[in-house]
This record gives structure tokens, sequence and C-alpha cells, in this order.
């Protein structure tokens, strides 16, 4: 049953990818709910099975490595399937408004869509470095094209860019692995590292493959590329790029440092890890507060939140952990339903522009209230899934006396305050003085409340995930890092 | 120099070469080159990795180079349809003057 579960979770979507691209038209709805109406009950099995025995492989088609693939699930890779799903899934609804899969324009949408989602299980699944090299450029390959789908001037040049660094960002990666395997003799995540230490080769790949996928995940100072990419894509994909797209890499950074090199990372590494996710929640914070256009404020503030998630390594124990796991789950339901809205704010007024957006909440009081409860846990205010993030996270730097951390992570949470009520200000102002756009390109109203009610249950989501997180902690509790357990 | 030394060091040459390209290129065909040539070098240090370990011949990094080039050749596709389709939008084949608030 595992193993049905665990392929059906790559080759569910992939299917369907396949069969819509090649068969467009009337079926294409049916193809996309068969793709990815299943994952959900694939993952009810595989949570049975990793809650039962802790972790969950199996090698495809019975090849065991070097010469086949092994696909391996604890409770981390469990946590993000989930999270991909539902994001897949609920954030897909919306787009079916926007890109209906029986049209030609739908088509080539779904087709996308669905291979992101099964190369990102994919990806998750891996434990295989080279295997991982290929699931990431599947990923980027199937994000950039859903962000120039629309082939508007400003998307396509933010997909260019985008795509050079992350093409650049892949080399460096598969350089890594070329060392790594030259090295160790083997491409397995969880064996390499046994048979490597801290020498200088096996430190300069481990460095190398960060570089390129800190480029990837648009850690500050590589994050040049984010904010106009998913300042700049259709919204069900700034959505999907900025619940999921970007933090793949970084959950890749994380098992290379606390899994291949858990014995091994060079100690000095750590607190300059930790101080790019410094630079990265002050800078993008400050630079969310300035944007004078509303999906670039959104877009600065996951440069922002990224950084909390590199907090990890300097702050690392069995709190940091399921801290940086809990932030990463919550910033991912919240981005996600932000998104959306801002998307709906912006076909209804022609414009995101903060200065001829007054009064809007009028005329969109759905979306201004999920800004608004999706900005409480991005804030991390009680009760949402980033306050219970960044309450252990201030336990874990409090635990360590890490002083100059707690003042980053609060200083984080009063910059995210700043530039999230000010749009929520703009929006609420009276006299109203902003004005529907003439040129009524905007979905119809009951396709706008539809698209409105999606992006609200994801805010509701991330603020549930505040009110209920035993299961996941405890879960994550049961699959930590080497270097984290008792 | 022993065998492998020399192809390392011709692949550090090759991915210097592409690297300076890559950084003083505007034009994005020469980017997308530069970035080509990298991978070449790249796949070079693989092919030294399969060198032969205790006499015999590793075959899975040439099973991995063949899998990086076909990557690499889809990658730069989809790169090119992409540049394609960009200068035809804007007229434009650089990310030089780039606008990114044209709303």
């Amino acid at each position: 049953m595992t193993a049905e579960a665990l392929t059906g979770l790559v080759f569910l979507p992939l299917l369907a990818a396949c069969a819509v691209a090649a068969l467009p038209g009337r079926l294409g709805g049916g193809f996309v709910l068969a793709g990815l109406a299943p994952l959900p009950l694939c993952l009810i099995v595989l949570t049975g099975a990793v809650v039962d025995t802790g972790t969950v492989s199996l090698a495809i088609a019975g090849f065991a490595s070097p010469l086949g693939i092994e696909w391996f699930v604890d409770p981390l890779a469990l946590i993000l399937l989930w999270l991909n799903t539902v994001i897949a899934l609920v954030v897909g609804l919306y787009a079916a408004r926007d890109y209906p899969p029986h049209s030609a324009r739908g088509g080539r949408f779904w087709a996308l869509w669905l291979l992101l989602t099964s190369a990102m299980n994919a990806l998750l699944l891996s434990a295989d470095l080279f295997n991982l090299f290929v699931t990431l450029e599947l990923v980027t390959v199937a994000a950039i094209g859903l962000l120039v789908i629309d082939g508007k001037p400003a998307a396509l040049r933010a997909g260019m860019r985008y795509l050079v660094l992350a093409l650049l960002g892949s080399l460096f990666y598969l350089l890594g692995v070329a060392l790594i395997y030259g090295q160790a003799g083997t491409l397995d995540l969880y064996q390499a590292g046994e048979r490597l230490g801290p020498e200088l080769l096996p430190v300069t790949a481990l460095v190398l493959m960060t570089v390129g996928l800190l480029v990837k995940s648009a850690v500050f100072p590589l994050h040049s590329w984010l904010p106009a990419a998913h300042g700049n894509a259709p919204g069900p994909v700034s959505a999907v790029l900025s619940a999921m797209v970007v933090k793949v890499s970084i959950y890749l950074i994380w098992r290379l440092w606390l899994w291949l090199a858990a014995d091994w990372q060079p100690d000095w590494a750590l607190p300059m890890l930790g101080l790019l996710g410094a630079g990265a929640i002050l800078y993008g914070s400050v630079l969310a507060f300035l944007q004078v256009r509303l999906k670039m404020m959104v877009a600065y503030s996951t440069v922002a939140q990224l950084g909390y998630l590199m907090l990890l390594f300097p702050l690392f124990g069995p709190l940091g952990f399921t801290a940086a796991t809990y932030h990463l789950l919550s910033h991912g339901l919240a981005k996600a339903a932000m998104f959306l809205a801002v998307s709906n704010i912006l076909a209804v007024m022609g414009t995101d522009r903060l200065d001829r957006l007054g009064g809007a909440d009028r005329r969109l009081p759905l979306d201004t209230l999920t800004l608004a409860l999706a900005g409480v846990s991005i804030l991390g205010l009680p009760p949402s899934g980033g306050f219970v993030s960044k309450w252990l996270m201030l336990q874990a730097a409090w635990a360590i006396e890490g002083w100059g951390w707690l003042i980053v992570i609060l200083a984080g949470g009063l910059l995210a305050a700043a530039y999230l009520f000010r749009p929520l200000a703009v929006l609420c102002a009276r006299p109203a003085t902003a004005r529907p756009a003439d040129d009524v390109r905007a979905p119809s109203p009951a396709g706008l409340r539809w698209g409105g009610i999606v992006a609200l249950m994801l805010a509701l989501a991330a603020l549930v995930a505040g009110l209920a997180p035993a299961p996941v902690l405890t879960l994550l509790e049961g699959g930590l890092p080497p270097g984290a357990r008792p | 120099m022993s065998h492998a030394e020399v192809w390392v060091v011709a692949a550090a040459a090759v991915f210097g070469i592409g690297l300076y390209s890559l950084l003083i290129a505007a034009h994005l065909l020469r980017q997308l080159i530069a970035i080509k040539v990298m991978g070449s070098a790249i796949f070079l240090v693989l092919v030294v990795a399969a060198g032969p370990i205790d006499g015999a011949l590793d075959g899975l990094p040439k099973a991995l180079v063949l899998t990086g080039i076909v990557i690499a050749i889809s990658a730069i596709a989809f790169a090119l349809a992409l540049l394609v389709r960009l200068a035809e939008v804007t007229g434009s084949t650089s990310l030089e003057d780039d606008a990114d608030d044209d709303r």
C-alpha cells in the first residue's frame, strides 16, 4: 500500500500532465481532477506508515542504489508533501477560475501545474543527490513556464532573469555533487555523509551546493530575482512560487547541512548562514515597507520570511528545528492566501499601486479580510501558525542565550507589522479614493467570490495551524536531524 | 601531473572561461552559451570522477553525464524559447534596461 501511495504522489500528476498536454479540450478537467484529487489519499496512507515506523523508504522497481533510485520519507518530508499537496489543490481551485482546464490556454497552464506538483513531490521523496538535481531542474522549468504563461513583458523579463540565475545555481549544485561522488563513491544523501570528513574537498562541495541552492531559494543577498518574479507572476503562480518553490531549495540546504554533513559541518559556517537569514529579515522587511505596489510588497515580505528558515542553523536543536519547519508550513499557507487576495484586488481595481487603492475594501471586503488574517500569521500574533513558530524560535534563541538572534526575530515581527498595516490602512481609508478599472477584464462577481473564499480558506488554515499545532510538532519530534537527537 | 590532474585543470579552465563570459555578457544568448560551457566543465569533472577505482571502471558517472546532458539541452531549449518570446514581446535581448514597475 505504501509503495503505491509513494508512486502515486509522483506519477498521478505526471501522467495527468502528459494527458492534459497531449489531449487538450473537453477532458481537461477530468485529467486535472484525476491527477490531483487522489493525492491526499496517498498522503493519508503514507502518514499512517510514517507514524507507525518513523521513516518509509522504497527502491523504485526493486533496483537498489547506486543504479536504482531510492525514495525516502521522514516526518519533515511528509509535512512538506502535505503542504505541497494542499497548496496545489487549494490554489488550484482558484486557478481553475482564471485558467479553465478545457480551454487551450488552461490546458497549457494545467500541464505545467501538474508537472510542478509532480516534480516537487519527487524532490521531497528523493534521497539521491543527483536525482535531487534532476527534480530541481524540473521544478525550475515548470515554475518559470507558469510564471511567463500570460506572456506579459514584465513577467517575461522576470522569468528570464530567474532562469539564468537558476541555471547557474544548478551548475554550482551539480559541481558539488560531482565532488561528493568523487570522494564518497555514492550519491545517497544519507550514506555519503558517513564516508566523508571535514576535509577540504567535501567542505568545498558542501559550500558550492549551498551557494547554488541559496540562489535558487533567493536567500539574501542572492534574492535579487525574487521580487520581480513573484510580483509579476499570475496570482495563483505567485502563491505557489512563494509558498513552495523557493522553500524546497531551503529544505535541501537543511538536508545537506543537518543530514549529509551532520558529523562534519564546519563550525564557522553555521553563524554565517544565520547572518544571511538575519540580513534577509531586516533588508526584506524594510524594502517591503518601501514598495509602492501591493504585490511587490508581498514579494519582498517573502524575501524577509525566508530569512527565518535560515535562522535554523545558529538556533539548531530540537526546538529550532520544529520552529523553523512550523514556520515553513504556516508561512506557506499565509503567503499563498495573501497572493490570492492581492490577485483578486489587482483584477478588480486594474492596479495594485497603493496610492490608487484607497477605500478598496468596500468593493473587496472578503479579500481585505483575508489580507488581514494572513497578516496576523505572518506577523506572528496569536493565535496563528506564525505565532507558534516564532514563539518556539524565541525559546530556542533564549535557550542558547543568542540575544542577537532574539533581537532579530523580534525586530522582524515589528517590521512586518509596519509593512502589513500600511496596505490595510490604505485599503480601509475614508473617504475612498480608488475607482475600479474601466476596462473590466475582471472575473464575474461569482468568480470573485469564489476566489475570495479560496484565499480565505488558506488564511484560516494558517490561523488554525496556531490553535492545534500538537500533532505536527509531535510528528516532527519523532524525526529530528541526527545532530538534534537526544 | 597525473592523468586525472590534467583533466581537472582543464575543467577548471573551461569553468572559469564560462563564468567570466557569463559575468561580462549583456546579450542573453551569450549568457546562455556561457552557462552551457560551464556545464560542460562540470561533466568533465564527473567523467574524471569515473576514473578507474581499484582497477575497475565505474559506469555510474557516465550515466549521470548522459542524464545531465539531456537535462542541460532541455533547459537551454526552454531558455532559448523564452528568449525568442522575450525578444518578440519587448524587442530586447538583454536584461540591462530592466523596469519592474511598468504597471
